[in-house]
């Protein structure tokens, strides 16, 4: 099957674009031929990367790539967090929409893929990843941001990169951004869903921060139950930097994100929350790692799923303090929410420590809410379906309360939140 | 004639041979109780006789199991009633321990609160702006600070704020009958008097409070009108106020020999 799907692609790679510029052509060559050779991932022993996620229901498809298409600013808006006080950049299956994006003019410089020769690339290594040289091998577009320490601070970024489910159509968009010394900003990065077909979203973003940048990053997942998407994150900090990213995850038939944050920098903070929603037969694997490789930075993690139906999620990585990290700080933790029997969680985060003189606390939990917090509600009148409504939010309100832009929050509760199945505690 | 009439439409509670065992280990042995509205009881005893089982039994607590006898509130066996339908009914529990509530914050909790038993009650939800005005006059009453309400449910208070957000709740929801367990554990003097002052101020004729306590301390600002010792799950001995301050000088060895002895 899968030598069929690689031939299959094979095909597809060749008529691709080829009035490219050069250096684009050669780097999509480069990932191709890797793709060839390694393949795609196999979940199995030893391969810690991918131990507990199965992509044969992706891989046994045959995906078409995808074509641009024309989308109603509505439909986006009914799938995506906006604010009309944003900029707003659109991207439909893996194309960047200029009809219905508006592109900030100053502070900022914004170019599609095409145009730019650049750094583009240097942040992911392909070279042991089959969806990461997929990316790379049929980027279809891509956004090169920098941003420059003029930019309008009270300004959100908002990407949006929607997937219109159009029936057996992959698309690989490329999102990169360098926030220049000294810079600050809010950004929105967003994977929404349109109907509910069989395809798959294969992203990659790249955030370098020169000294002294700050970004404050939001990355939602919300797709329709049919779908795939599968992204990757590549982080670069440098030094007293500070870099805040929350993540929410809700749909998708399989989920996957992989975050590495490279911290290369002193003096820096890396803060790294997630959310994470399934229910039905979703499956939801986060890899998410952090790599001190410098002294005196500091780095939270802290990621939180809530599990129904029959869902099953992952989370898996490594916070690694290198022998040079000295006087790091860091601590990490996975808590989960439980809300059916048959759903599972395999949560195993872990910590390498190399340093000697640092502070570190790791911890994983699968619980579920006590008996004494539902009696003490009940106790007050507040029947159990209140009751347990109110103790589902407020453990996700452990993540999203951190959440500071309000049109965001409200999309995080409704989309999130609201779309879970009522639940009572049961004791 | 009319005087009878009076005091059955007083009549509150009625504990009846009240067993009840936990995990099939009877703790509750036979327990009868009888209390009527604008009445203070106490219930004394040694840790681990039964009081606060007895507490928990009265509010609807899940995981005990009555094996006999009865819980008689304002007429009607409530043994089977759910948690919380006995509190919208009127009964209240401040708890021992009270919970932390991660991530569900206090204004929310109260409010749901309010407004399920204002619901019973045939009444509307209140509004944002009502309910914040009703908050902040029974916050008052227990000089609670006005942050709290915006955190989550006792996390990160400090026992003291933890027995005075208790309080707080007793007021702000005015139930009819009162159960508090240990509140002036951990708490001191000036706290003490602010949470006694909260329940003094709560108590009238339309109400009772049943108080649980190890210690007499409490009882020297909440004067109660019966107090109860209770001694491996039975109420050994019942009299008025002064049978706190004796068991204080005495201890309630005092009252186990008394017992074992016949007198
Ligand atoms: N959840 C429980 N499971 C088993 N035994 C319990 C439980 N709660 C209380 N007990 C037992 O019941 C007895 C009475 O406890 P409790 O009512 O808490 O006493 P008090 O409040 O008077 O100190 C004790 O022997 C205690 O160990
Ligand atoms: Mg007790």
């Amino acid at each position: 099957m899968l030598k069929e799907y690689l031939s299959s692609l094979d095909e597809q790679f060749v008529s691709q674009n080829q009035s490219e510029q050069e250096w684009l052509r050669s780097l999509k060559l480069e990932a191709f031929n890797t793709l060839r050779e390694i393949g795609f991932p196999v979940s199995r022993k030893g391969n810690e990367k991918w131990k507990y996620t199965s992509v044969s229901p992706i891989v046994n498809n045959v995906f078409l790539l995808s074509k641009p298409k024309d989308i109603n600013i509505d439909e986006i808006k009914k799938q995506a967090p906006w604010s009309d006080d944003w900029y707003n950049i659109v991207f439909v299956d893996g194309f960047i929409n200029k009809n219905i994006s508006n592109i900030p003019d100053s502070g900022i410089s914004v170019s599609s893929l095409g145009l730019s020769e650049n750094s583009i690339g240097e942040l992911i290594d392909f070279s042991d990843d089959g969806f990461a040289a997929l990316n790379s091998a049929f980027l279809s577009d891509g956004l090169i941001v920098s941003i420059e320490d003029s930019f309008d601070t009270s300004k959100v970024l908002n990407i949006i990169f929607y997937n219109s489910g159009t029936e057996l159509e992959f698309n690989n968009p490329r999102l990169h951004i360098t926030a220049e010394e000294n810079s600050s900003s809010v950004i929105i990065e967003s994977y929404v869903g349109g109907s509910n077909q069989n395809s798959l979203t294969n992203s990659v973003t790249e955030m370098e921060l020169k000294s002294s940048a700050k970004i404050t990053h939001y990355r939602l997942m919300s797709e329709s139950n049919n779908t795939y998407n599968v992204g990757y994150g590549r982080v670069r900090l440098s030094d007293d930097t500070e870099f805040y990213s929350s993540s929410f995850f809700r749909g998708a038939n399989i989920g996957r994100y992989d975050l590495n944050v490279l911290v290369d920098g002193e003096r820096s903070h890396c803060d790294l929350k997630g959310l994470y929603v399934t229910s039905d037969e979703q499956h939801m694997d986060n890899f998410i790692n952090i790599d001190h490789a410098k002294p005196n930075s500091s780095s939270n993690l802290f990621y939180k799923g809530i599990l129904s139906g029959k869902s099953k999620a992952v989370f898996g990585g490594t916070v690694l303090v290198r022998k040079e990290a000295q006087k790091t700080f860091s601590v990490q933790s996975d808590k989960n929410l439980i809300l059916s029997d048959q759903a599972e969680v395999d949560s195993k985060p872990a910590l390498f420590i190399y340093a000697d003189d640092v502070q570190c606390a790791h911890g994983a939990t699968a619980g579920n809410i006590d008996e004494d917090s539902v009696f003490y509600m009940r106790s007050r009148g507040i029947d159990l379906e209140a009751a347990s409504k109110l103790l589902i939010y407020g453990f996700a309100d452990e993540i999203i309360s951190f959440v500071e832009e309000t049109e965001l929050k409200n999309f995080i509760e409704q989309k999130f939140l609201e779309s879970l199945p009522s639940y009572k505690f049961e004791f | 004639m009319g005087k009878i009439m009076n005091d059955r439409n007083k009549k509150l509670l009625n504990v009846n041979d009240l067993h009840v065992s936990i995990d099939d280990k009877e703790i509750l042995k036979g327990i009868n109780l009888s209390v009527n509205l604008g009445e203070v009881h106490a219930i004394m005893g040694p840790n681990g006789s039964g009081k606060s089982t007895l507490a928990n039994v009265l509010s609807g607590r899940p995981g005990y199991s009555i094996t006999s006898g009865s819980i008689e509130y304002l007429g009607e066996n409530i043994n089977e009633e759910l948690p919380e339908i006995r509190a919208r009914k009127g009964i209240f529990l401040a708890f021992q321990y009270p919970v932390e509530l991660p991530g569900v914050r206090t204004w929310q909790f109260l409010k749901s609160s309010v407004d399920a038993i204002r619901k019973e009650n045939g009444e509307k939800e209140l509004g944002v702006k009502e309910f914040d005005q009703l908050l902040e006059v029974h916050r008052n009453k227990v000089e609670m600070n006005p942050d709290l309400v915006k955190r989550s449910v006792n996390e990160g208070f400090s026992g003291g704020e933890k027995k005075r957000n208790e309080i707080m709740q007793l007021s702000l929801l005015n139930p009819t009958f009162a159960l508090l367990d240990e509140t002036d554990s951990g708490l001191d003097i000036d706290a003490l008097r602010i949470v006694s002052n909260g329940v003094n101020e709560f108590k009238s004729e339309s109400n009772a409070v049943l108080i649980v306590t190890h210690y007499q301390r409490i009882l020297d600002y909440i004067k109660p009108d019966f107090v109860h010792v209770l001694v491996d799950g039975n109420i050994v001995k019942s009299g008025d106020g002064n049978l706190a301050l004796e068991l204080e000088e005495k201890g309630y060895e005092w009252i186990k020999e008394s017992i074992s002895s016949g007198n």
